[in-house]
This record gives structure tokens, C-alpha cells and sequence, in this order.
């Protein structure tokens, strides 16, 4: 079973409450499982199987139905946020100065892949189209600190900063 | 609702309002390819099999879906249609692992059947990136192989709308989408059933069940084993169809000449232990009634349905009755009464089934199912397995005399037959209750209330001054809507029937597969079912517990109905489950 990265779920009673109200809201409105996932990765910021079967158990459906609606939207993240966010462009202008080869090692310096978190919970990967920084391409974020024209062998100095 | 009249390649048709095109091809003889439709389950125009030329459409539509308008014309082969659909089935090709030469759907296969009409000479046409999955066969009954997946979505809409489960979906999007379970699990760790309705449903080769034949070969081969089989009643209204024969054929002469000479040791018929199942749960229902037991009580005959129980209604599982199913008491006689009677060592035995059933395949290898201390059945095959075995042993099953089962298990009465069809239990069960409570024979064995496909049944009847009321139910959403009752405190019945399947065991998972554009025109449930009606209307014998190789079995062996033997051999216990096994 893909568990969400190997960490576990810390969700508190009063997120749960949270979660239980919005659902109480909407449950009466046709197609209200998408507002309610959306609030739900707003509320946990992400959607373990334990966030999915809440909502489940709640709406009646079936907690594949909810996996199904998760998997198929970028939008839902299934796995949680690390302490530091690393995001590497993939539009056109990063793509063909190569960020995919920035993103392979970054990938294997992590030992994570894209939407997943380290075990440690240290690190979060993304990937995104286009930061408005063409001009400085390839470029990758850690956080909200930009880092452009990185090169593969850069990666592993610019993540011990933040460890 | 009105007719409506359209022209159909040209030919003038009159259909009901609300007809699709689909619909309204068939009643000018017609047949539109399909292969995601399913009436009312899976109407939902994905596959684009079916697309028709409407004149003045901006392009092709989807037949199974669009609905038919006064004046319409309609062309459903037409170049431009043959095109597409041909183009249709190449990308499908594209992404399908081709091994058809021993696909298990080979000659069977809707896909397969539709390349060949449409004359699809490169299979190879656009051969590109492929996704590669691995098999899952975590489960006991069944393997999902997502390589010949081609995404129709008719397991997901009988799983989830059939049985009201949904332990499969489609997950992902665009090329990467599959089907599997929430978070990856393996389908042996969610709540499946194992009704195999996915299976019945499946147009590929991508959903099986375990084929267990290759070990029956071998423990006939072994001259130190002692192979024994029992067929459930529902085999023998599906098997023949597996040979050419109508939907509604009896195979069960037949049947019991190929098992012969496939070479078990004896035949017997799982007809018997039903009947034996009657005698203990009759015994049960009157038992609890008195006694101010757990009522309703519920039958346990369908491993499907009690796996749904245990994971959907754990707080239910005292109403469940403790017999074991017929398939299993069939085991536990086998070994214990049977043996000593032959002077057979029990471990030397290999109890075969042959079910409608891919649950039994779960059933056997459940905990308190194994009275002699060596599991009651060993192997449990499915009707599509046993026929497999013929066709491998090349055993020409059509021009097979008919033949007789073995004895001293193989007597049954016809309320034992009719356990295959939804309400028969209870017919059955009614037949022996009544009379046993009354002391007066019954005038009239029929209790046509309680028969017929409809998903919920409900009946009452007067029975030695009570008013005992009744209710049958097949298919697990309309099981849902029962146990909803009992568990609201708004149901007043005594005696409950839950078949996990619709229809009963007749359309069980494990019996042959009807193709789409069959299954969506001709009622199988009820063409199977008349072949067990028809058997027991003609039996000599109609009640359970007047059959005397049954007699026979209480006086020498078991003493009473609920004995303290019967209880530990025909009996078993249930477990609460969860509704995904979380790791």
C-alpha cells in the first residue's frame, strides 16, 4: 500500500471537527465532494486515507470513489508538505536549459519523487509550469528562496542548507 | 409513453419514447457493437464501440446513450462508421498485452470478437509506450491483470453499483489510468467480497478467477488419493452453455458422465447437503423462535454474502445462521461419514467442488472449516474450471450419455435443487418448517411468493397459529436495504435469504460468461433458473427432510437435527472485519 510517505497521520481532533463541519454544510449539495476535498487539503494540508475515509464514512461513498477524485486532479496532494518546499520549474524555458536533469538529481538526492515527502518530513517535492523567471532558467525553489541557471551537480549544496 | 418512429439504415422503426439508438437497432434486428455498455449500470458512452452517423449530427454519436427524436435518421454502418470504430479498436490494441493464443478469454473475448468482425489485420498498427502492471493476486478467488485492461469500467459499476461495495475505481488520469483500489491496496486487504461479479462482467481477459484445475489433475493422477467431487445445484443450469447450448440448458446428466471420466473416484451431488443444510437450519429457525433466539435469522449458504456481512454489518452477525454453507457440510460428511463408512483414510480424501462461485475459493480456507481436522473441501472450481478440464481432457460433452450420481450422497429432493436460484432456500427451508411445525403434510409445496428475480421479496404465512413473515434478497444493495431494516429496528421478519449475487447462485461469478449485447437483452437469471424449477417440479422427491439417504445419514451418524455432532461438524462461526485492512 502507498501510505502516505511513510509518515504518519497527525491529525488533531479539532482539524477533524473542522473537516465534520464543512461536510455537515454541503452534504446536501449535488456534487459536493470536490468542495469538500478541496477544504479538507485545506484544513490537513494534504489527503491521507485517514482524511479520505472520514469523508467517506460521512458522504456514503465508497473511499476509492474519493482515492479516484484525488488521483485524477493535480489539485490534491496525497502526500504531506515537508518543512521545506522544493519546487523546480518545468515550462518551456527551464525544460529546455535543463531542469529535468536538475529535477533527476534532486530526485536522487532526496531519494523522493515528485509530490512526495522525505520520511524525515525535512523535504517536499513539487514540480510547477513557469515562476515568472525565464530570464534566469533552469530554476528551482526551495521555499520561497529562488535559485536560477542551476546545474545538476549545484543541487546537493543548495539542499545541505537546509538541512 | 408514445412511440416513436425514426429510420434506421433506411428502414422505418417505431420505439418507446426514451429509447436510445441502441435500443431502438435491436427492435429492427440491429445489433450495434458495444463494450462498456451495461443496462443501467455502465450507460456511460466511453468506448466509443457503438458511435452511429445521426443525419445532421456534427458527428458521430454515441448509440447506447443518445436518445432517439420523431423523424430521425439514422445509418449504423456506414464507411465513416466502420472507420472509426475500426480506428477505435486499434488504440485499444495499443495498449493490450496480446497474448490471445491462451488467454483464458480466448474465443470469448468481446474484444477479440470484434477485431475479427471488423477485420483488424495489424494489430501492431500503433505500437507504442505500454504501460506494464503487476498481476494482483492477493486474493483467494480472483487475479486483476491490468495489462488487458482496456478501461470499460463495468467491474467498477458491478462492484459498486451492483453490490453497492466499490472497492475498485479507476485511478489516475489520461494514459496512466487503472484500475485498482484505494491507495494501491491489494485487493485481498480491502473489503471484497470475492462475489466475482467483476469477473461475470469483464469483456477481456483481464479478470479471472484462480484456476485451480491443474491440482485436480494431479490428485486424480495420484493413485494414493482418493479424489471426490460434489457439484452445487446452480452448475449444472450454466455448464452446457460452455459447450454451444442455449442459455437454459440442463447439463446435469452430462455433467456427471464428463466427471466420471475425467476420473474422480465418486460423484456426488452438493444437492445432498443443501438438503442436509435445510434439516439443520429449519432446526435453527424453530430453534430461535422459541427460544426467543436473534431474529430474523439469516441464511449463510452464500460465502459472499456473509463476507459483506462481516465487513459492512459486524453488529449483524448474530443473526446470521451458524450452518455452514452446503458446499462445506458436503466436506464435512465426506470426511467424517463417508469415510469411516468406506474405511477410507480421511487424510487420503481430496474433496472437490465445483461452485457457481468464486467466494467458495475464499470460503475454504475460512477458520472453524475443518470439523475433522483437515480442511473440509481442498479445492474449490468454478463451473468456466470444470469446463476447462473438459475441453483439456477432450471429452466430446455434447454427445456424453446422460449418467447418475454416486451414492450414499448423491439422493436429494427437489427442494435441494432449487438453492441455486434466489428464494429457493427459503422455499426449501418453508417446506420443512411448516411442515415439521404443523405435523400436517403440506398441500401445496409451491411457494411462488418468494420466487422470481425481483431483489427484494417479501411474504408472509400463516403457520400453526403464528403469522411467520419472510423476506429474500439477492444482490448486495438489495441486501443493503433489508439489513438497513434490521438495524433501524423496522423489520418484523423471522427468517431472512441473502444471496450475495442477483439472482442467486444461477449468476454467480463463477459461472459462464455472457457477453454484453447478451446479457443486456435476454434474462439469464430466470432461462437458468427454470432448469432447477423444472428439476424440481419433476423430482420424486420435494422435501428435504423426506430424502432418505438423509434419513439414513441422522439415524446411523448424526442422531437429531442440532445434535451435538451435527453441531460440530454442519457447524461454523463468523468474525468481525474491517472495512480495509489498514497495515
Amino acid at each position: 500500500m502507498k501510505n502516505s510517505g511513510g509518515i504518519p497521520f497527525k491529525g488533531t481532533e479539532e482539524q477533524k471537527q473542522q473537516l465534520l463541519k464543512v461536510i455537515n454544510d454541503l452534504r446536501d449539495t449535488s456534487g459536493c465532494l470536490m468542495p469538500i476535498m478541496q477544504a479538507a487539503q485545506d484544513i490537513y494540508g494534504y489527503l491521507p486515507y485517514e482524511v479520505q475515509k472520514i469523508i467517506s464514512d460521512e458522504l456514503g461513498v465508497p473511499v476509492e470513489k474519493v482515492y479516484g477524485v484525488a488521483t485524477f486532479y493535480a489539485q490534491f496532494n496525497l502526500n504531506p508538505k515537508g518543512e521545506n518546499t522544493v519546487s523546480v520549474c518545468l515550462g518551456t524555458a527551464c525544460y529546455v536549459k535543463g531542469s529535468g536533469l536538475v529535477l533527476e538529481e534532486i530526485e536522487k538526492q532526496l531519494g523522493i519523487g515528485d509530490g512526495e515527502c522525505t520520511s524525515d518530513g525535512k523535504f517536499s517535492l513539487d514540480t510547477c509550469r513557469c515562476v515568472g523567471a525565464c530570464g534566469l532558467a533552469p530554476v528551482m525553489l526551495v521555499n520561497e528562496d529562488v535559485y536560477g541557471k542551476v546545474t545538476p551537480d549545484q543541487v546537493k549544496g543548495i539542499l545541505d542548507k537546509y538541512k | 409513453m408514445g412511440d416513436i418512429t425514426l429510420k434506421i439504415n433506411n428502414v422505418e422503426v417505431s420505439a418507446p419514447e426514451g429509447s436510445t439508438i441502441l435500443e431502438a437497432a435491436r427492435l429492427a434486428q440491429i445489433e450495434i457493437p458495444t463494450l462498456c455498455f451495461l443496462k443501467d449500470i455502465n450507460e456511460i458512452g466511453a468506448c466509443r464501440m457503438c458511435v452511429v452517423e445521426v443525419k445532421g449530427a456534427r458527428s458521430l454519436v454515441t448509440a447506447c446513450v443518445y436518445p432517439i427524436t420523431e423523424g430521425m435518421e439514422v445509418f449504423t454502418n456506414t464507411p465513416k462508421v466502420v472507420a472509426s470504430r475500426k480506428k477505435t479498436l486499434e488504440l485499444l490494441l495499443s495498449n493490450h498485452e496480446k497474448k490471445c493464443l491462451s488467454c483464458i478469454r480466448s474465443e470469448n473475448c468481446e474484444l477479440q470478437k470484434l477485431c475479427k468482425d471488423y477485420g483488424i489485420e495489424d494489430e501492431n498498427k500503433y505500437d507504442g509506450e505500454r504501460p506494464q502492471y503487476e498481476l494482483d493476486t492477493s486474493a483467494a478467488h480472483m487475479v486483476r491483470d491490468n495489462n488487458k485492461c482496456i478501461l470499460c469500467r463495468r467491474c467498477v459499476a458491478a462492484c459498486e453499483k451492483t453490490q453497492g461495495i466499490g472497492v475498485i475505481g479507476a485511478n489516475e488520469r489520461g494514459f496512466k489510468t487503472y484500475i485498482g483500489s484505494v491507495f494501491d491496496f491489494d485487493l485481498a486487504d480491502t473489503s471484497c467480497v470475492s462475489c466475482g461479479q467483476c469477473i461475470a462482467v469483464c469483456p477481456t481477459g483481464a479478470l479471472y478467477e484462480k484456476d485451480f484445475t491443474d491440482d485436480v489433475f494431479a490428485a486424480i493422477a495420484d493413485p494414493d488419493k482418493y479424489v471426490v467431487v460434489q457439484t452445487a445445484p446452480a452448475v449444472r443450469a450454466g455448464i452446457a452453455e460452455e459447450f454451444g447450448n442455449p442459455i437454459g440448458t440442463n447439463g446435469e446428466g452430462k455433467m456427471i458422465a464428463a466427471l466420471r471420466r475425467l476420473g474422480f473416484d465418486k460423484v456426488f451431488d452438493t444437492n445432498f447437503s443443501a438438503d442436509l443444510t435445510i434439516m439443520e437450519e429449519a432446526n435453527e429457525l424453530l430453534d430461535r423462535v422459541k427460544n426467543n433466539g436473534v431474529l430474523p435469522m439469516i441464511t449463510s449458504c452464500s460465502p459472499g454474502w456473509v463476507k459483506y456481512c462481516e465487513h459492512y454489518y459486524p453488529e449483524l452477525i448474530d443473526h446470521l445462521s451458524t450452518c455452514k454453507s452446503p458446499q462445506q457440510m458436503f466436506g464435512a460428511i465426506t470426511k467424517s461419514y463417508f469415510a469411516e463408512k468406506m474405511g477410507i483414510d480421511k487424510e487420503k480424501i481430496v474433496m472437490v467442488s465445483v461452485m457457481p462461485c468464486t467466494a467458495k475459493k475464499f470460503e475454504i480456507g475460512r477458520d472453524d472449516q475443518d470439523a475433522n481436522g483437515v480442511p473440509d473441501v481442498d479445492i474449490a472450481l468454478t463451473t468456466r474450471e470444470l469446463a476447462r478440464m473438459i475441453k483439456k481432457a477432450g471429452i466430446r460433452f455434447n454427445d456424453l450419455p446422460d449418467e447418475e450420481y454416486d451414492h450414499p450422497l448423491g439422493d436429494h429432493s427437489g427442494a435441494g435443487v432449487i438453492f441455486g436460484a434466489t428464494g429457493g432456500v427459503m422455499e426449501a427451508a418453508l417446506r420443512t418448517a411448516v411442515e415439521t411445525l404443523t405435523g400436517e403434510e403440506l398441500k401445496e409445496l409451491d411457494f411462488t411468493d418468494v420466487r422470481g428475480t425481483a431483489g427484494i421479496k417479501e411474504a408472509s404465512y400463516p403457520v400453526a397459529g403464528m403469522n411467520v413473515k419472510v423476506a429474500v434478497a439477492s444482490g448486495l444493495s438489495n441486501a443493503k436495504i433489508l439489513l438497513d431494516k434490521i438495524k433501524n429496528g423496522e423489520a418484523d421478519y423471522q427468517f431472512i435469504e441473502i444471496m450475495g449475487c442477483p439472482g442467486g447462485c444461477v449468476n454467480g461469478g463463477g459461472q459462464p460468461q455472457v457477453p454484453g449485447y447478451v446479457r443486456n437483452t435476454v434474462d439469464v437469471r430466470a432461462k437458468r433458473a427454470s432448469v432447477l424449477y423444472d428439476l424440481d417440479k419433476n423430482a420424486p422427491i420435494r422435501k428435504s427432510h423426506e430424502v432418505p439417504e438423509i434419513k439414513k445419514l441422522y439415524e446411523e451418524f448424526l442422531g437429531k437435527p442440532g445434535s451435538e455432532k451435527a453441531h460440530h461438524l454442519l457447524h461454523t462461526s463468523y468474525v468481525k472485519r474491517e472495512v480495509n485492512r489498514l497495515d
